[in-house]
């Protein structure tokens, strides 16, 4: 560890034996899922496979929460996620909120923009909250889950896939042994080893500048937003990122050129003026300094035999977005449920691949997104930067130009294009279509439609708006109404106005939350077929 | 809406030569950086990303002929 990085582990974990280690006789233990890697993404995935219902292995090679810089940035579809897990509030509750983000040029504010500007959402359009809390968090979940066999320092060394099943070789302190899976998630990172045994290739774009990420203390009175500069006085001709973590830390990312010694560059002693610099005051400490260059790549498929990659290892953004964790927890939630229905035999097991359509179209949403910014940030030849100088220039004094300029487009849920979903039969003039995330609105005093669904259990759910007489749903759906007596209140009408509600207008919802049909007038029969759709049954 | 390539100014000489002055008096650079900060002004104007594709399209198809024309040329 370079010797800035002074920060402390948050939480070891010990090592503990256990009896798969010691099983008499050639084969191993048997388990359904085995989830490799307990970053956020297995970490989570396990926490919803477990409240569904299913017995998790999680595997991790380390015995503590990793420290360092890493994950800042959690969307407000994460935290709505995570209040599904039950660890939403003590997030929310740590992390510092925001929604406004502000660029400058040079010396001067170009925009101004704001992620979330209407009420009625139960969460916010971001938290900042240092990925270790994240983490450390959902293992206190984990811990008061039964289901989830969390086992530090057991390393996955190698992989053999079978006709119906996947086998790993272990190694731990104390040796090596096997496990046996029907299915193994890997959720391993960015170098993932998984995908080295898979031998799938991790194809993209590696870019040539170089940044500088640093951690800081110190006491500021900057506000809660974030900040981003082309070309600030203190850092001329490069862009700079300022934003706020908890515990007075502020996360900064300084662009370099793609000459920098890396080595040197990290030198606190280098480092420190560079900082004094943009803050114009050297009362700071480090937490953490690291120098990058970023990449965006991807896995061509997501599903390898009877080995499922999410998160970093499956796709690689660069951070401007803050679409590289917030993917990762989409993946899990979009896989969860899917992969608990085909474990139970309720589906078949073809309902996977739509885990690869899904989470694939929006790997590559992010990676154009995060091209597209890092590519306005240090840009490729002379005649872009010809361009962004002619977009920076006209935004002083035009709309059109402030909304080409490209300091990183946050992380939004991506909308699917998918054979899960049932297209519209009726006319609309608004709400989420089939393929989109559900939407936030109040139901009632300081209670949210996000809250209904969770409570509900987070299976398939009809929404429906009151006209007297809904249809029944079908066995095993949930039912939320709208309106109407013991309905939900629709109190500032907002529900039905974001869902562009008629009476009779019903929403099938998956069970992570994004929309596999609408009718304004549903029968039985319309909505049965749409839930099988859905659930990969024809 | 297609990309119109039908003359459209009453006086195309006039439009012509608007672009021309404006150059008038830049260096190089300067008339480069100039000819990008129109291209997006007009693209904008346009706000149709079919018929900016179109335009950037008839506009590539010079560079395919110019480079074809040098090499018969040589």
């Amino acid at each position: 560890m370079a010797p800035a990085n002074t920060h402390q582990a948050k939480t070891q974990f010990g090592y503990r034996r256990h009896p798969d280690q010691d099983r008499p006789g050639p084969s191993p233990a048997e388990h359904p899922v085995v989830i490799v890697g307990a970053g956020p993404v297995g970490l989570s995935l396990a926490i919803d496979l477990a409240q569904r219902g299913q017995r998790v292995v999680l595997l991790d090679d380390a015995d503590r929460i990793g420290e360092g810089s890493r994950a800042i940035c959690f969307s407000k579809r994460s935290l709505e996620y995570w209040d599904r897990l039950g660890v939403g509030d003590r997030m929310v509750e740590k992390g510092v909120v925001w929604s406004v983000g502000r660029i400058f040029h040079g010396e001067s504010q170009l925009y101004q923009f704001n992620l979330l500007p209407e009420d009625g959402h139960k969460r916010p359009a971001f938290i900042n909250l240092q990925q270790y809390y994240a983490e450390a968090y959902l293992v206190d979940r984990i811990n008061d889950l039964p289901g989830i066999d969390l086992r530090w320092r057991n390393k996955v060394t190698a992989l053999e896939q079978r006709n119906d099943s996947a086998l790993l070789t272990i190694e731990t302190p104390e040796g090596a042994y096997r496990l046996n899976a029907q299915y193994v998630i890997a959720c391993d990172g960015a170098r993932s080893s998984l995908r080295q045994m898979v031998g799938a290739e991790f194809a993209g774009q590696v870019f040539e500048d170089q940044f500088l990420i640093a951690d800081v203390k110190m006491t500021a009175e900057f506000p809660t937003e974030r900040w981003f500069w082309f070309d600030p006085p203190f850092h001329a001709g490069r862009s700079a990122l300022l934003h706020r973590q908890p515990d007075d830390v502020w996360r900064i990312d300084l662009q370099l050129n793609r000459y920098a010694d890396p080595v040197l560059e990290k030198k606190p002693e280098n480092v420190r003026p560079r900082i004094a610099r943009m803050l114009g005051h050297d009362k700071f400490e480090f937490e953490w300094i690291s120098l990058y260059k970023f990449q965006c790549r991807r896995m061509d498929r997501f599903i390898h035999g009877r080995v499922i990659f999410a998160g970093d290892s499956a796709h690689q953004v660069s951070p401007f977005g803050a679409r590289g964790a917030n993917s990762g927890l989409e993946d899990a939630e979009n896989l969860s449920w899917k992969l608990d229905r085909v474990l139970r035999g309720k589906s078949p097991a073809s309902l996977l691949e739509s885990y690869h359509v899904e989470r694939s179209m929006a790997a590559d949403e992010n990676i154009r997104e995060s091209t597209r910014s890092t590519d306005f940030m240090a840009p490729n030849s002379h005649q872009e930067a010809r361009l962004r100088k002619a977009v920076l220039s006209l935004a002083k004094e035009t709309e059109f130009g402030k909304r080409m300029v490209n300091g990183g487009r946050l992380s939004v849920p991506c909308s699917y294009d998918t054979p899960l979903s049932s297209r519209d039969a009726d006319a609309w003039r608004g709400g989420p279509s089939p393929g989109c995330s559900m939407l936030d609105a109040p139901v009632g005093d300081q209670a949210y439609l996000t809250d209904a669904f969770r409570k509900g259990g987070t299976d398939f759910t009809l929404l429906s708006f009151s006209n007297g007489a809904a249809i029944a749903a079908p066995d095993g759906v949930r039912d939320i109404r709208i309106g109407g007596a013991g309905g939900l209140a629709d109190s500032q009408g907002l529900v039905a106005k974001r869902y562009d509600a008629e009476p009779g207008t019903t929403y099938l919802l998956r069970p992570d939350g994004y929309v596999a049909a609408r009718f304004r007038h549903p029968t039985r029969e319309a909505v049965a077929a749409a839930l099988s759709r859905a659930q990969g049954l024809n | 809406m297609p990309l119109s390539t039908s003359s459209n100014f009453a006086r195309p000489d006039d439009a012509f030569r608007a672009i021309v002055e404006a150059h008038r008096g830049l260096t190089e650079e300067q008339s480069a950086d100039f000819d990008a900060a129109l291209v997006l002004i007009l693209a904008n104007h346009i706000g149709d990303i079919d018929v900016l594709r179109e335009a950037i399209g008839l506009a590539r198809r010079r560079m395919v002929n110019g480079q074809q024309q040098q090499q018969q040329q040589q």
